[in-house]
């Protein structure tokens, strides 16, 4: 049986106090909501952790509030099965914390922590003893990339289904410091970078998704993976549009699982701002979209097929919104 | 990298928990580190609670937490905060079988029964939700738990027998 | 045997209840007091050598009360008698990223993986050899097995011809050769394996979660160097197997050991990633095969060869080599054949057998080239494979005895059922057909013996009646079926059966839950030893009909004091006066014909299987329910392998790519479509009432029924499995995704044999007679 290292785990009073323990313990503190991301990974031994921050004891950061015409604050700790049951939430958004894992998974996995999922990498993902044997990689205990030799830097992938809906809704979150809250676009809580992927410092709590109001906003999210349930993303594509009439008055088009952060394709959006979502814009606007994925072969199924296949995603996710 | 024998020297953050179990308390002294599906077999010796990769990745350690379906070997007792858990051998209520053990025991829905637990905890929680699923809804209820025997025919057929009142 | 009244019954498996409230107790669920828990070290490179193995500081850890390494187990052991190469652990070399080199038992699992982890073990780094081709060049620094008396890394070569090749060839109008290549894949149980080991007063108890309990006795002996009668193994509830619990395991091994040395009992489960590692899983294997057809499209000869990348031990390799090419003349009739076999050692994980050991991939070359062939003619693929069906109670060229076979009427059924032959023809929607056979049990045991091969004994007394078995029911119910038997001759309820099985101390012998061979042999073992406890009964009550059965019982006891009766299964001989002709013949052969309905999207390779009709020929069906339930699981477990199901590895590293449950793709519900299934009774004459077997021929058809439904849709080839959107897609660009060469082997004369007459049914002694004194 694999089993977790040994572990304190502290139970904070508030999502402050929260950061505070976890700023105060350091790199081998870590905060933990569902733990369905993070003990498989302590379990693999990923890092050298020995400290854990509950977040789900915090009542408050299982609520949802708000309602569609002013936009939604659904706290971080909101397991993604509530998530994507909630009715009146953007579709694409529940629909994309649906098409997470499993449905059991769903059950305790948190939308924070999908948020900030670790990013993945077929030569990270795997036990000690594997790593050992494979030889240790940048991400963790090495010094070289295992995937690509020759870069400096770690191309794990960003692997999370809701953070691409999120950002092409323009959404925010609320962060707690030790000392004060801020709010933060979800476009900005990410960075290039396989190993520090996230641009906000470690203790920092995400308490809550601020959702904007529904107002007219159309919304989908397409997920590839090779089997219909338990799997991660290997290509995915978020988009919001805004019509007006059968014009797009406005596009924001994001990708999941093909770079180390989700990845915004601006020129996607700018294509589409102001055309008649006809075949060939729908076309044009994947074309776009896919020209900066780079996936690697890190991932499920070879890496050309992942790239070809972003320009599927979009398509399919630009009809689906605009059908809705 | 070598890293277990450091952890050895750790010391072991022990918390006396209370887990609702099948509608009984116990008082437990736990490590904190021990995840659900490691207390539920070693410590409260309910075995009935299988496991197939401890990761997240099989579905085989399903446990119903407040009446839902989560993976028991990705649950903390600690973060239960007295929600109550269900494993199998909580299921039949003195000794008779739920109509849903029944149906999974009479049309062979378990073969060689391991995936099972996991399979009728997961399909007790959607008949409690959706009593009346069709087959494409308990497909998708069911799709985090693995079955390598059966090819899953009969377990569906099994929650419409079940569904239906008539088995 | 019109009035059968159990014997045909879908009953619920004799365990079904205890498996649906959690009662059923599995190898890992078992806790003795003061048991330990063992770990063991496993390597971390493909092939090096062990210098030096340092435990010391694994010893001083608290907790730790036993280390084990090489020296301390050092007899060879292995499944078969020729291929005795594995050692529980190795203290010389290791030759696969997994191999075990030592092993800790400790108070708790945390205080094992950490004390194996702190044992030194200095490797010299050797080359690994990864593939089919590297294993046929000399190795550029040593050979996997020294020993071994054939070049570079060759395990096994093995060259046939039966009937005369040269007339078959002149015959032929139309000659075809194709190369194809079928992916190793493995058999992902459930369960983990586990073992337990207890040692009390000089004898030994292991529980096992193995699908031969006698194998593992005999494994157990041989390496500790105990008499049978000093030990005793238990199969455990089993939590699924398909072939990979059938050789005896490290692990095992060592729980035995340490349970010696601790004089604790010691448990042993391995994780998902170990279990990757344990293996014998469906070998990788490199096909090559030519036929000629005459102007009907009626067979005139073929010449089959294969490749086998074993990984790092024989395993059951020598068997599996011959599989690859013995039963293609039971499934087609080919009057003249022949058969070219290798296995190649690789450092890799041993493959062994994975349900339909080492048929499964002949199956899908013979009906992926039969279809080119017929398309190549300008014949219906149906059409040439018909003119070609086995046809019952025939002798084929190499000498496998055909009994019952249903081929024409499963192949009718599913063709009926699906449609195919007015079925829609448009780009991206296509249906595949194929067929199949497979045996009823092994002919010839795995290793020389003159014991029967299933043995069942009864006992009954005023508390009813108690069967003794050694097989051991790994899910597929055999328990079931045993009880349903007895229950027939007796004239009870199957429910009123107990059951004893898989026990070496309690139970008799029986060669296991592999080769499906339980329902056939155990089947007639029971049947034997239930007619002549019925005629005891009948005896002692005067007129049955009147008494209840326990009374009965009780009167039987009155009369005869303690009662019990035995039944013994040994097939006959049925294979050829040839070396090599007891991997093969089975006393009768199940046959399958599949349609698989597919969509398949030019743009993005992606495959659906929207459904998939399935016809087996069971013989009989004792438990219709039980058998329908092998062909689903057989068919969901043909589809992984099909689509998505493979054992790779990284190149260099030699390191299985992604040992996990996740990356490991196995179907989930939502990528398992409808399967209709149709049974077919052809009742078999040596059979159980008829019965045949169930568990891995219905598997066979459906992959090559897959790849060829991809074709109907897409015009593409995809001569390899599994059929993935990525090779779709470059099928659709380069018309065909395959191998392209078949690598020079070094093939020894072949061994010729004189056919036998096409109607010639005779077996065993009668059979032996009759064959040349040479
Ligand atoms: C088999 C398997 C399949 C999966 N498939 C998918 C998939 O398809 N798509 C997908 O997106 N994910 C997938 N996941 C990953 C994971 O389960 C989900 O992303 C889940 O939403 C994580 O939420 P959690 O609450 O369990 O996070 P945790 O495991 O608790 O935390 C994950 C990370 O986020 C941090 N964190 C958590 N909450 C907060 C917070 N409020 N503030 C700041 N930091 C926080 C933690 O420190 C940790 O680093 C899968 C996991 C497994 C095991
Ligand atoms: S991308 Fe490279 S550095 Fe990053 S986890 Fe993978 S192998 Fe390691
Ligand atoms: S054991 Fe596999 S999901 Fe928990
Ligand atoms: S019944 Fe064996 S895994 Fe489901």
């Amino acid at each position: 049986m694999l089993r977790l290292p040994r572990l304190r785990f502290l139970i904070p009073d508030s999502a402050r106090q929260a950061a505070a323990m976890a700023a105060e313990g350091g790199p081998t503190t870590m905060l933990v909501a569902g733990g369905t991301d993070l003990y498989p990974n302590l379990k693999r031994r990923q890092f050298a952790t020995d400290t854990l921050v509950g977040l789900t004891h915090l009542r408050e950061l299982h609520e949802v509030r708000g309602e569609a015409s002013s936009g939604f604050e659904v706290g971080a700790c909101v397991t993604l099965s509530a998530a994507s049951r909630h009715h009146e939430l953007h579709a694409g958004y529940a629909e994309a914390a649906g098409l997470v894992s499993s449905p059991p998974l769903r059950n305790a996995g948190t939308i924070g922590g999908n948020l900030c999922v670790d990013t993945r990498c077929n030569y990270y993902n795997q036990t000690q003893e594997w790593r050992q044997a494979a030889g240790y990689c940048l991400k963790k205990d090495g010094d070289i990339c295992l995937v690509a030799p020759s870069s400096p830097r770690c191309w794990a992938v960003s692997s999370s289904d809701t953070a691409p809906m999120a950002i092409a809704l323009g959404a925010t979150v609320v962060l707690a410091g030790t000392d004060q809250e801020r709010e933060l676009p979800v476009s900005a809580l990410y960075r290039d970078d396989g190993i520090d992927y996230l641009a906000k410092q470690a203790w920092e709590v995400i308490t809550a998704l601020r959702l904007p109001p529904a107002d007219g906003l159309r919304t989908a999210y397409v997920k590839l993976r090779r089997r219909g349930s338990i799997d991660f993303p290997i290509a995915g594509c978020a988009v919001a549009l805004r019509m007006e009439g059968d014009l797009v008055e406005s596009a924001r088009v994001v990708l999941s699982a093909v770079a180390s952060h989700p990845l915004e394709v601006h020129a996607a959006d700018q294509l589409l701002t102001g055309a008649r979502l006809d075949d060939e814009t729908i076309a044009a606007a994947a074309e776009a979209a896919a020209k900066p994925a780079k996936p690697l072969d890190n991932a499920d199924l070879d890496y050309f097929w992942r790239k070809r296949m972003v320009r599927v995603v979009v398509e399919e996710a630009l009809r689906k919104a605009a059908a809705r | 990298m070598a890293g277990l024998l450091n952890e050895l020297d750790r010391p072991v953050d022990r918390r006396v928990l209370v887990l609702r179990v099948n509608g009984e308390d116990h008082q437990l002294l736990l490590p904190v580190h021990k995840t659900l599906l490691e207390v539920l077999r070693e410590d409260l010796g309910l075995t009935g609670t299988k496991h197939g990769c401890e990761l997240g990745e099989c579905g085989t350690c399903t446990v119903l937490v407040a009446g839902e379906p989560q993976l028991s070997c990705l649950v903390l007792p600690v973060q239960l905060g007295g929600r109550e858990v269900t494993t199998v051998e909580g299921l039949t209520a003195g000794s008779e079988l739920t109509p849903l053990q029944r149906a999974f025991a009479d049309l062979g829905a378990a073969q060689c029964g391991y995936c099972t637990p996991g399979m009728l905890l997961s399909a007790t929680a959607l008949l409690r939700s959706n009593p009346k699923p069709n087959a494409t809804e308990i497909r998708e209820a069911l799709a985090g738990n693995l079955c390598r025997c059966t090819g899953y025919s009969k377990i569906v057929e099994a929650v419409e027998l079940a569904a239906s009142g008539r088995g | 045997m019109a009035d059968l009244k159990v014997v045909g019954q879908p009953l619920p498996k004799a365990d079904a209840a205890a498996k649906v409230i959690g009662a059923a107790v599995y190898a890992d669920d078992i806790v003795l007091p003061r048991m330990l828990h063992s770990k063991l070290l496993r390597s971390p490179h493909p092939h090096a050598r062990i210098l030096s193995v340092d435990a010391s500081a694994a010893r001083r850890i608290p907790g730790v009360k036993g280390v084990l390494t090489g020296q301390d187990l050092p007899i060879r052991f292995g499944i078969l008698p020729v291929s005795q190469d594995e050692r529980a652990l190795e203290s010389e070399k290791v030759r696969y990223v997994g191999d075990p080199v030592a092993a800790v038992a400790a108070v708790d699992e945390e205080t094992a993986a950490a004390a194996a982890e702190a044992i030194r073990v200095e490797y010299e780094v050797l080359e690994p050899v990864l593939s089919i081709e590297d294993a046929l060049r000399q190795p550029g620094d040593e050979r996997i097995h020294a020993s071994r008396s054939l070049p570079a890394n060759l395990h096994r070569l093995q060259s046939y011809e039966f009937g005369d090749l040269a007339a078959g060839w002149a015959r032929a109008a139309h000659v075809r050769e194709d190369l194809f290549f079928f992916q190793g894949n493995t058999h992902l149980p459930m369960e983990q394996h586990s073992a337990v080991g207890q040692w009390v007063d000089g004898r030994l108890t292991v529980w096992s979660s193995t699908q031969v309990v006698h194998y593992v006795h005999r494994a157990l002996s041989k390496v500790l160097e105990l008499p049978m009668n000093k030990i005793r193994v238990i199969g455990a509830a089993h939590g699924g197997g398909f072939g990979g619990k059938t050789d005896p395991f490290a692990h095992e091994i060592v729980v035995a050991k340490l349970a010696m040395v601790t004089g604790r009992p010691v448990k042993c489960t391995l994780t998902r990633e170990e279990v990757f590692y344990a293996h014998r899983g469906r070998h990788p294997v490199l096909m090559w095969v030519k036929t000629g057809v005459d102007e009907e499209g009626r067979i005139t000869a073929m010449h089959f060869r294969s490749a086998l990348d074993g990984g790092a031990y024989g395993s059951y390799g020598a068997a599996s080599v011959f599989y690859t090419g013995t039963l293609q003349t039971v499934t087609y009739d080919i009057p003249a054949y022949k058969f070219e076999g290798c296995r190649v050692f690789t450092n890799k994980p041993p493959c062994g057998p994975k349900r339909g050991h080492g048929t499964p991939q002949p199956r899908f070359a013979l009906e992926l080239h039969l279809e080119k062939l017929a398309e190549e003619i300008g014949m219906d693929a149906v059409e040439l494979k018909r003119r070609n069906f086995m046809q019952p109670f025939t002798r084929a060229v190499n000498w496998l005895r055909v009994t019952s076979c249903g081929l024409e009427e499963c192949a009718e059924k599913v063709l009926a059922a699906s449609g195919y032959r007015t079925r829609e023809r448009r780009p991206g929607r296509g249906q595949g057909f194929a067929i199949s056979a497979y045996m009823s049990g092994a002919g010839t045991a795995i290793y020389w013996n003159g014991m029967p091969h299933s043995e069942v004994q009864l006992k009954l007394d005023r508390t009813g009646v108690t069967a003794y078995c050694g097989a051991m029911d790994i899910g597929q119910g055999s328990d079931a079926v045993i009880a349903q038997i007895v229950a027939e001759e007796l004239g009870i309820q199957a429910a009123d059966v107990r059951l004893v099985t898989a026990d070496t101390d309690s139970t008799p012998i029986d060669l296991g839950s592999y080769s499906s061979r339980v329902t056939f042999m155990a089947g007639n073992a029971a049947l034997e030893a239930a007619r002549k406890m019925r005629a005891l009964l009948d005896a002692a009550v005067d007129a049955r009909a009147g008494v209840p059965f326990l009374e009965a019982c009780e009167l039987a006891e009155t009369k005869w004091g303690a009662l019990s009766t035995a039944g013994s299964y040994t097939p006959p001989r049925i294979g050829g006066p040839f070396k090599g002709s007891g991997v093969g013949p089975s006393p009768a052969y199940s046959y399958s014909a599949a349609v698989v309905d597919v969509d398949a999207d030019a743009r993005t390779g992606i495959v659906r299987v929207n459904k998939v009709w399935i016809a087996h020929d069971i013989g009989r069906a004792i438990n219709p329910l039980l058998v329908i339930g092998q062909i689903e699981g057989s068919v969901y477990m043909a589809l992984g392998e099909a689509l998505m199901e493979e054992q790779t590895f990284r190149r260099q590293l030699g390191l299985h790519k992604w040992p996990s449950m996740l990356e490991y793709k196995s179907p989930t519900f939502v990528d398992t479509p409808e399967i209709e299934s149709f049974l077919v009774e052809t009742v078999d004459p040596e059979g159980p009432y008829g019965a045949k077997e169930a568990g891995q021929g219905p598997l066979l058809p459906v992959i090559p029924a897959l790849n060829l439904a991809v074709h109907d849709a897409l015009g593409v080839w995809i001569d390899e499995t599994p059929v993935t959107p990525e090779k779709v897609l470059k099928a659709l660009k380069d018309g065909r995704v395959g191998p392209k060469m078949f690598p020079a082997v070094p093939w020894p004369e072949p061994i010729i044999v004189e056919p036998p007459a096409r109607d010639d049914m005779r077996v065993g002694a009668e059979l032996e007679a009759a064959f040349p004194s040479a």
